[in-house]
């Protein structure tokens, strides 16, 4: 059901994030050594490195692409301080021959006076706007005014959440009756800090971002964190990569006419937690429809969850780091693929050693 | 399938052919369940017919036997062939009674010493009763005569009559339904469906739906005769003789490695108001989350994403919504393919989706320099600002090299140029180059005015509009009216009294200076025509 490619990714030290672009054609990788990568697939389904150049004066953490509606344009982040946005140049026809492409920075953004965990572009529909946390605690958010002028970002926001954040998402919800969402997560290890997951919200009337929730029952270290795409569902789903793999349904409260000026009040539920890595979860990532969830531990394994019709999460597939099968897994009989059934687009990352 | 079972046999690769006969034997299993589960849930057959539904299932889908008769009658002398006995066993086994008499014949006419012995089992052959459709027999009746049938069958075997011949004798036995004799057949029988069928036939030939799974479970249980265990597709084919639809599918699930069965057969029960009977409140959500699935799995195929679009359109709750998401997500590596894909976008209204895969092939031309084809793309998207941007682009490249590109675009852009100002004032400004160059002066020269006049040049523009009116001025018929010179002059100072920087900074001052002489010639030639102008209308005016 799963074929398994191998890519020689040559960086010289950890890999620490992997993003695939909108239409699953291309791919970023960032490394501790300092550099980031970007790979395209051919038509015969190879990958080939057309970029590789220093980005950082330290580790990069993250990167991540834009929507392709604002060109080709890669966001990454630093234990240098400092986030940066890339932006591809169509090359000279020489180096199109030899399949090389040029990227150049637009603009290093330096508020954060601590090493940048994460960064995010927000959902398109918010223009283009991406939003960094760092370990210091704040949460920053930055717009640029101009889509065409990628070197003029303004910073809108800046959230402060009291505790060191590790990881970042939008709902990329795109619903008129959701205002803007932001998630973040804390790995932040100080005895006083207890509740890891917090959710923001934009409010229209104070123009300012606000706390909405903390997820209270999260108090170990928080890895990745990540909301899934909204079908037209009236409620959220959380994704959280922790000491386990822990699914939220995040449902609005009706606002009282009241107080319908402050932040929306959400039941929360837990719908499932899964300790099957048995280790630290570090990443988790959702399909293009949000009804199956990938996961990364320090089991070397990438879990695959999904929700039957009856709204009963499962794991649906096991697939070992290096390729190989993993025996006992939840589909068994005739393995032979009649029809491709991979998950679309698949965004996944290890947190690890670099491959090949 | 008839194609990869070829394909296999032919395969010079032996792993490649494994894997052509292994989904060979995918297919095979998953006709086999589906036939099954045609007769049991949707034909329905009530008991007596249910039999020969089964027989038929059965006969369909163990294929060697009609090749083994081919051989055996082809050959010179049939009853002598090695496979003889083989194959009325095969024909007994499956029911095929009439052939079975035919080969016991050409036994009886090789061999007179069991001729006897043959004629009698040839006869008990041809009395079995059997429900033949369109037969007015009841159920009961069958069952009377099929009783004394069995009991004639019962009393040779009694007398010895067949003792001479341990092959007619095992024949007999196994007409009987007895079954250590049909277990002994167990090679020839290859599976515990088949003896399933072929016990219920010389056994319980009235057997009731209900009472099937009985049966089955027995069958099952005797045929593996504890060696081996049940495989999936044996415990598929049970939970269907148990009328289990859910187990069934479940099954199915579990055991197939994608969507494409279940999601069909599901379908197909669906609509034959099945699930629904079964449990009303997820009955029918399960139809389509189960093609949502199989749908969602052939979007990731480059060209059978195609398909997956029809199967969302009948999923009436999320069909819409899915599509929406995984529609953006194609990657558009030919022009062919983005206008196949906007096309199924614009069919179903889905405005946002045409409008964002438009910008998004709009921003890749434009990086790539290809404005013509970034216009159209904006165009389509009904995009003004971005229509707006290309649009100065052009005119930019036009200030640098004195001529445009994509001219065929720009000039039969029709209607479509009103989507944004900057978008009409290049297509207007292109058409006043093509009146000047069809010599249509008077118009090029109104048309001029007017883009002066009417506010939609960008700034950056007019010194380029005003130095266009000097060749019309130089011409030796008057071209512009007094009134139209009046109205020139006017502009030229407007310009010259608020002259913009639009170029940047660093610039050479040669290019200011050769601007200010154009644009003193321009003066020049104004005052010039505004005196003949003058002069040209009163001399009509006064004769």
């Amino acid at each position: 059901m799963f074929v398994a490619r191998h890519i020689a990714a040559d960086h010289k030290d950890l890999i620490h994030d992997v993003s695939f672009d909108f239409h699953g054609r291309r791919m970023a990788t960032c490394s501790s050594d300092q550099s980031v990568k970007v790979w395209d697939k051919s038509e015969s389904g190879d990958w080939h490195c057309t970029a590789s150049w220093k980005t950082h004066s330290g580790s990069v953490w993250r990167v991540t692409w834009a929507h392709p509606e604002f060109g080709q344009v890669l966001a990454s982040c630093s234990f240098d301080r400092t986030a940066a946005v890339w932006e591809e140049i169509v090359g000279e026809s020489n180096d199109k021959l030899r399949g090389q492409s040029h990227w150049v920075k637009r603009t290093t953004l330096v508020d954060s006076r601590t090493s940048v965990t994460d960064v995010k572009f927000a959902p398109k529909h918010m223009g283009l706007m991406l939003a960094t946390c760092s370990a210091d605690g704040i949460v920053r958010i930055y717009e640029a005014p101009d889509v065409m002028n990628l070197s003029q970002w303004s910073l809108q926001h800046e959230i402060s959440c009291k505790l060191s954040c590790s990881c970042i998402s939008w709902n990329p919800s795109s619903s008129r009756a959701h205002s803007p969402m932001i998630a973040v997560g804390s790995d932040d290890s100080s005895p006083n800090a207890m509740a890891k997951v917090q959710i923001f919200e934009y409010n229209e009337n104070t123009r300012k971002y606000a706390k909405a929730e903390t997820l209270m029952t999260v108090t170990d270290p928080v890895h990745d964190i990540a909301f899934a795409p909204n079908l037209g569902r009236s409620f959220h789903i959380l994704a959280i990569a922790t000491k386990d793999v822990r699914i939220f349904t995040l449902k609005p409260v009706r606002k009282e006419l009241t107080s319908s000026g402050g932040p929306t009040k959400f039941e929360i539920h837990i719908v499932a937690q899964f300790d099957n890595h048995n280790s630290q979860v570090w990443r988790v990532s959702w399909n293009i429809t949000g009804t199956v969830l990938a996961s990364s531990g320090d089991d070397g394994c990438v879990r695959l969850w999904k929700a039957n019709y009856m709204d009963n999460w499962k794991c649906t597939g096991i697939l070992k780091g290096n390729g190989s099968p993993v025996n006992g897994n939840s589909q068994q009989g005739n393995s032979n693929p009649s029809l491709g059934s991979n998950i679309p687009n698949l965004q996944n990352s290890l947190n690890g050693s670099s491959s090949g | 399938m008839e194609e990869m079972h070829q394909v296999a046999i032919a395969a010079k690769d032996p792993a490649i052919g494994r894997q052509f006969s292994s989904q060979v034997s995918i297919l095979s299993a998953m006709e086999l369940i589906w036939n099954l589960c045609e007769i049991l849930f949707i034909e329905v057959a009530p008991a007596g017919a249910l039999l020969l539904h089964l027989l038929d299932w059965v006969r369909l889908h163990v294929c060697e036997v009609d090749s083994l008769l081919a051989d055996v009658l082809g050959s010179e002398n049939p009853s002598k062939h090695d496979s003889f006995w083989k194959l009325v066993t095969i024909l007994v086994l499956q029911g095929r009674l009439d052939e079975a008499r035919q080969m016991l014949s050409k036994e009886a006419d090789a061999s007179p010493s069991s001729a006897g012995m043959c004629r009698i089992l040839g006869d008990l052959m041809r009395t079995m009763p059997v429900l033949s459709p369109g037969n007015t027999q009841t159920l009961t009746e069958l069952e009377l005569k099929w009783q004394h049938w069995h009991e004639e069958c019962e009393r040779h075997l009694q007398d010895s009559t067949f003792a001479a011949s341990p092959h007619l004798e095992s024949l007999c036995k196994i007409m009987l339904g007895d079954e250590a004799a049909l277990l002994e057949q167990k090679e020839l029988l290859n599976n515990w469906y088949h003896f399933l069928v072929t016990r219920l036939l010389y056994s319980h030939p009235t057997v009731k739906p209900i009472d099937l799974h009985l049966y089955a479970q027995s069958s099952l249980d005797l045929f593996l005769g504890g060696e081996s265990s049940p495989e999936p597709l044996d415990n598929i084919l049970l939970a269907a003789f148990e009328f289990d639809i859910h187990q069934v599918i479940k099954e199915c699930s579990i055991a197939l490695s994608n969507w494409w069965f279940v999601a069909h057969l599901t379908d197909l029960l669906d609509h034959c108001k099945l699930l629904q009977s079964h449990n009303l409140y997820f009955g029918s959500n399960m139809r389509e989350f189960l093609l949502l699935e199989y749908a969602s799995g052939l979007f990731a195929h480059h060209s059978l994403w195609q398909l997956g679009v029809d199967y969302f359109d009948y999923c009436p709750e999320l069909g819409r919504v899915s599509l929406e998401l995984h529609i953006e997500r194609i990657p558009l590596s030919t022009e062919q393919k983005a206008l196949k894909v906007l096309r199924i976008c614009e069919q179903r209204q889905m405005t946002e989706q045409v409008r964002s895969i438009c910008k998004i092939l709009a921003m890749n031309a434009v990086r790539n320099n290809r404005l013509g084809s970034a216009l159209s793309w904006s165009i389509r998207a009904k995009d003004a600002a971005f229509a707006t941007l290309v649009s100065d682009r052009f005119l930019k490249d036009y200030c640098e090299r004195g001529s445009f590109s994509d001219l065929d675009l720009i000039d039969n852009l029709g209607p479509a140029m009103m989507l944004s100002d900057r978008l009409t004032f290049l297509g207007k400004y292109r058409e006043f180059h093509r009146f000047y160059g069809e010599k249509r002066l008077t118009d090029a020269a109104s048309l001029l005015l007017s883009l002066m006049t009417s506010q939609i040049a960008p700034r950056s523009f007019w010194v380029i509009l005003l130095i266009d009116a000097l060749p019309l001025l130089e011409e030796k018929e008057v071209v512009f009216s007094a009134e139209q010179t009046y109205e020139l002059m006017r502009c030229l100072e407007d310009f010259a009294s608020r002259r913009p920087v639009w170029r940047e900074p660093g610039v050479q001052r040669i290019q200011e200076d050769v601007e200010n002489t154009k644009l003193e010639m321009l003066r020049l030639a104004l005052a010039r025509n505004l005196g003949r102008a003058i002069i040209k209308e009163g001399s009509l005016e006064g004769s």
